[in-house]
């Protein structure tokens, strides 16, 4: 299918993307996954796109100020595969090689998934179960939205008009902290159905977070405080809406959500 | 390469491979015509609506378009023909309503094309078709084939009351068969849905039109899997335009499994656009519009008792089946789940007494037809799904079940062919053959106990069988004439032997992924001892080829392989005459022996080429010979031909979310003698993966409105590589009596046998676990096998 006409343009600055999308009906492009399709329905009908995709400085994985700072144009390929995620935030690899299929890897980036916001994009329980911060940038400068503020609806986030996403930031682990992240996928667009994301530091506390389950991903605050992985189970997704799909019913969701869970509290124990 | 003999068997590497594999294969979206323009559609998103107005004006002005048409102007232009006629138990034809190019009244399913868009570029018609404006007055929609038959529920068609296109039977009188399950020590019952399938070939159906008014003649490409019928179907039965008028060329093909044999009404209202327009007309299918247009397959709903006796034999089958035609007629529609399924109720058993008895439902959903297998799938999911389920309900072993029941081994030549309860005859079988090969390749006692051990452990793994058998080499022409085919169903196989002692084979199959570039040279070059780069094969123009009823149900080699060896034979005839004139010989003293004609018994003998040349510079040449070396032939096969095989699957189900694995997959299929294993090997496997695509992933769903609600890649699931183990496969070799290469088809085989041993497999896990469970809806999604280990 082919989409309405648009206008396009590259910046290769951020300064540049900001001012562009400063007029007009614009929209950024990253990497293309989620809003070309949707174009090619004519279901999204930007009248501008503001490619972003050649921003070098939005690109890369580095430790800065005790902080794990991912560009937010860095793809799901290069998180998957870098040393310091690998050795630091673990789950974040895991997750970054479970995402879609090898072309979408390489072309979708972390920014992007946060920035569109499905509620069964893996990205979400992962920034929440890490305690990251999303930095924003518009033309007013930048700001810092801790990630359980950041989600707010379904395709509904904290980002407001005009602004984009330059970086995730991830507070350095303590040594000894454990992570797991355990996902039952959707088995035709391999989105997750269930996504556990558990982060347990060194002195026990335990963060929770769900994807796939709710209309948005969420710390599980009921599982977190409990006292036993038994209680975490029992605790878990519940008091919540459970979205329902062809694939999982609301109720088989909630079951996946608790067994996932024991697969994750039981990685870390 | 530059074997000159022996070819015949060899795992010869695809030749056509070289263009596909490096991108250049010419599809027809590839084909861009001087003035092209380019069509879009106006589609009905509702699967049931009265058309109130169609507003084209601000359309009509808009940049790049060239013209609209509505359902209104094609009013008095034919539809599409259903090639195919069933009639109603009580004799009446089965009811045949207009399925026109574009619909004025009504809508009757979502897609259904109400306007099309020409415009100079793509780009300009899709904007154009936006602008049209529809008013529709929505309607009840009726999706379910079972409940589609009762009084009150919408009608699709005026003319069809309770929307039945025909019922139909086949096999004993029912009161025979009522009093055998009645009689029977145990009756295995299965209520279940084979379900509606997508066909989703690699490339969407594409067409382009054009008319040449100064020699009033139409070209039409068209991705399809048989130009010569599309050519026959358009020309007499829908536009009216004498067929030698009109050229259909089907390039390269990327894939169709059935969905690219019929004539669908963009081809001809393209076809009648361009002569009204004087200008070529293109349009290729998004991919939205294949899952809303391509048939469908599958789709029955049935009811099946399976009567034995106290040591197990098979005592009678009953069967009640729904099939869910959709909206409209498709070409083959109406013999898939009449003749191509309940002749093949007989399975590989003795079963003496069976009978189908079948309601054929018109529906607001997307045609049905024929999809890789065609009614056959429908009937081994039947048969092999009852069998199992009767061994766990007897507490026998499935496998000797099936051995207690299987039809004794036959020949064919020096003993008769079987003759099934359900009119067919089947041509030579050795089923117990590939069971016991299928088990020894398993390690069948060794699972048995990994089984048990897995089960004291926690774990759920099964073990699913399917034995099957197709009726495949379509068809004897005089046969399925009797039977309503309103075509003939032979194949043409034309031997053009050049100068130079290059060959030319002409044939009427068409290759849409099956290899016969490779295949049939294959065959040529052995019977003419002519290394393969000498022999060129040539499809899919019905300029270039004389005739052809084109390529499904496995039979280009069965059919139009046979016609190429007919015509092989004349060829090699009248070379021994000019052979043996050249030697003063007689004709009959002259041999053809691995590429020579030989004066028997003399040192004489001359290379095919050389006596090629002769046929064309005919100075020294017998008196009252033609010159030449061309012929063509016509092969009508003496009856079906039918493969069989043993498909066993291993699955592992997961207790907590009932997900399942498949572990291993077991393939011996018997498709008589083998020109290329690698190539058969090929298809085995794609059939495999296809049919398991139905068991565990795929599935059309509608929502009570009619709509689609899976129709994209996020949400209909197709199978994928690491879906699946490495598939084992074996092959046994039972020639077909009946046909010159002994050749019985391996296109549909891994298709019809892998579906129901994977569900079987799971319901074998499932009992492993204490959970007796009959049926499980395919596909067989996680939630659905969990909520079965719930109850």
């Amino acid at each position: 299918m082919i989409p309405v006409a648009f206008d396009y343009q590259r910046a290769v600055t951020v300064d540049e993307a900001i001012a562009a999308l400063s007029s007009g009906d614009g929209k950024i492009l990253a990497g293309g996954h989620s809003l070309l399709p949707a174009m090619k329905l004519r279901l999204n009908q930007p009248a501008k796109l503001v490619d972003i995709s050649k921003i070098d400085a939005l690109k890369g994985i580095k430790e800065e100020d005790g902080e794990i700072v991912i560009g937010a144009g860095t793809t799901h390929g290069t998180i998957a595969s870098d040393d310091l995620i690998k050795s630091k935030l673990p789950f974040f690899a895991t997750a970054a090689a479970l995402i879609g299929d090898v072309q979408v890897r390489n072309h979708g980036t972390i920014g992007g998934s946060l920035a569109h916001a499905d509620p069964a994009a893996d990205w979400g329980a992962l920034v929440l179960a890490a305690d990251a911060a999303i930095i924003t940038k518009g033309s007013s400068g930048s700001r810092r939205v801790a990630a359980v503020d950041f989600f707010q609806g379904l395709f509904t986030t904290a980002l407001e008009d005009g602004e984009i996403i330059t970086e995730v930031r991830i507070p350095v682990p303590a040594e000894g902290t454990k992570t797991s992240y355990q996902k039952f996928s959707q088995p035709a667009s391999r989105f997750a159905i269930v996504g556990c994301a558990i982060m347990k530091k060194a002195d026990g506390k335990i963060n929770i977070a769900f994807t796939g389950v709710g209309e948005v991903p969420f710390r599980d605050s009921a599982a977190e405080s409990a006292a036993s992985i038994e209680a975490a189970v029992t605790a878990a997704a519940e008091g919540i809406t459970v979205m329902s799909d062809h694939f999982a019913s609301e109720e088989y969701r909630k079951h996946l959500a608790k067994v996932y869970l024991r697969k994750a509290l039981e990685a870390v124990a | 390469m530059s074997t000159t003999h022996g070819l015949i068997g060899k795992s010869v590497k695809r030749v056509e491979d070289r263009r596909f594999i490096t991108g250049h294969g010419k599809y027809t979206d590839d084909i861009i015509l001087p003035g092209q323009t380019y069509a879009s559609f106006v589609r009905s998103p509702y699967a049931h609506a009265k058309i109130l107005s169609v507003d084209t004006n601000a359309a009509a002005s808009m940049p790049g378009v060239v013209a609209i048409f509505t359902g209104a102007d094609v009013e008095n232009v034919n539809g599409v023909p259903c090639g195919w006629q069933v009639n109603f138990k009580n004799g009446h034809h089965m009811k045949e309503p207009k399925h026109p190019l574009l619909v004025a009244d009504k809508a009757k399913h979502v897609g259904d094309a109400i306007a099309i868009v020409i415009a100079e570029s793509q780009a300009e018609a899709v904007d154009a078709a936006e602008a049209i404006v529809v008013e529709y007055e929505e309607l009840p929609a009726i999706v379910d084939a079972s409940k589609a038959v009762e009084d009150g529920a919408p009608q699709v068609h005026d003319s069809a009351p309770n929307n039945i296109c025909f019922d139909w039977a086949l096999g004993n009188p029912i009161e025979e068969v009522d009093a055998a399950i009645a009689a029977s020590a145990h009756v295995t019952t299965l209520d279940f849905v084979n379900q509606r399938l997508v066909p989703n070939a690699i490339e969407p159906r594409a067409y382009n039109a054009s008319y040449d008014q100064y020699n009033d003649k139409y070209t039409l490409y068209t991705s399809t899997q048989n130009p010569h019928l599309i050519r026959l179907l358009m020309c007499a039965f829908v536009l009216g335009i004498p067929e030698h008028r009109v050229r259909v060329v089907g390039p390269d093909v990327g894939g169709g499994f059935g969905s690219k044999i019929f004539h669908y009404t963009e081809e001809a209202l393209l076809t009648w656009c361009t002569h009204k327009l004087r200008r070529p007309v293109k349009w290729t299918s998004t991919r939205s519009e294949s899952f809303l247009l391509d048939a469908h397959g599958r789709d029955h709903i049935t009811k099946a008792d399976m009567g034995f006796d106290a040591s197990g034999n098979i005592t009678a089958l009953r069967v009640k089946t729904y099939a869910n035609l959709g909206a409209y007629l498709s070409t083959f529609a109406s013999c898939v789940p009449s003749y191509l399924h309940g002749t093949l109720l007989q399975g590989l058993y003795t079963t003496p007494k069976i009978n189908i008895d079948l309601v054929a439902v018109f529906t607001n959903t997307t045609a049905v037809d024929a999809y890789r297998g065609a009614g056959r799938p429908e009937a081994t999911y039947l048969l092999e799904r009852l069998l199992d389920l009767a061994a766990h309900e007897m507490n026998m072993d499935p496998a000797e079940l099936r051995f207690k029941n299987f039809i004794p081994p036959f020949d064919g030549v020096t003993q008769p062919g079987y003759q099934t309860q359900v009119a067919l005859q089947y041509d030579s079988g050795n089923y117990h053959g590939v069971l016991e090969k299928g088990l020894a390749m398993l390690g069948y006692e060794d699972f048995r106990k990994a089984q048990k051990e897995a089960a004291n452990n926690g774990k759920l793994l099964g073990v699913g069988f399917s034995t099957y058998i197709e009726a495949c080499g379509i068809a004897p022409s005089a046969v399925v004439g009797s039977l309503g085919a309103r075509a003939g169903l032979y194949e043409v196989g034309h031997v053009r032997v050049q100068p130079s002692g290059k060959i030319s084979v002409y044939t009427g199959a068409h290759s849409h992924g099956q290899g016969h570039e490779t295949t049939f040279a294959q065959v040529v070059a052995d019977k003419l001892g002519l290394p393969m780069e000498d022999v060129e094969i040539v499809h899919g123009d019905s300029e270039a080829v004389a005739f052809g009823m084109g390529t499904y149900g496995s039979r280009s080699l069965a059919v139009g392989g046979s016609a190429i060896i007919k015509s092989l034979e004349k060829v090699i005839e009248k070379g021994k005459k000019i052979a043996a004139h050249k030697f003063e010989a007689n004709p009959e003293d002259v041999d053809f022996v691995e590429g020579r004609f030989v004066v028997k018994g003399t040192h004489h003998s001359a290379p095919f080429s050389d006596i090629a040349l002769r046929a064309y510079v005919p100075h020294h040449y017998p008196a009252g010979l033609e010159p030449g070396l061309d012929f063509s032939s016509f092969y009508d096969p003496a009856n079906f031909t039918y493969p069989f095989g043993c498909h066993i699957a291993v699955v592992e189900v997961d207790k907590e979310t009932g997900k399942v694995q498949l572990t291993r997959f077991v393939a011996v299929d018997d498709v008589g003698n083998i020109i290329n294993p690698m190539i058969v090997e090929g298809q085995i496997h794609g059939g495999v993966v296809q049919g398991v695509g139905q068991a565990l992933f795929e599935g059309a769903e509608y929502d009570e409105n009619g709509q689609l609600t899976n129709g994209s890649y996020m949400d209909y699931c197709m199978p994928r590589a690491d879906d699946f183990p490495m598939i084992e496969t074996a092959s046994q070799v039972t020639p077909c009596p009946h046909n010159p290469l002994g050749v019985k088809g391996a296109g549909e085989a891994g298709c019809i046998g892998s579906t129901p041993a994977v569900v079987n497999a799971v319901i074998d896990a499932l009992w492993s676990g204490g959970h007796k469970v009959k049926d499980i809806r395919m596909p067989l999604t996680s939630e659905r096998v969990w909520r079965a280990m719930q109850q």
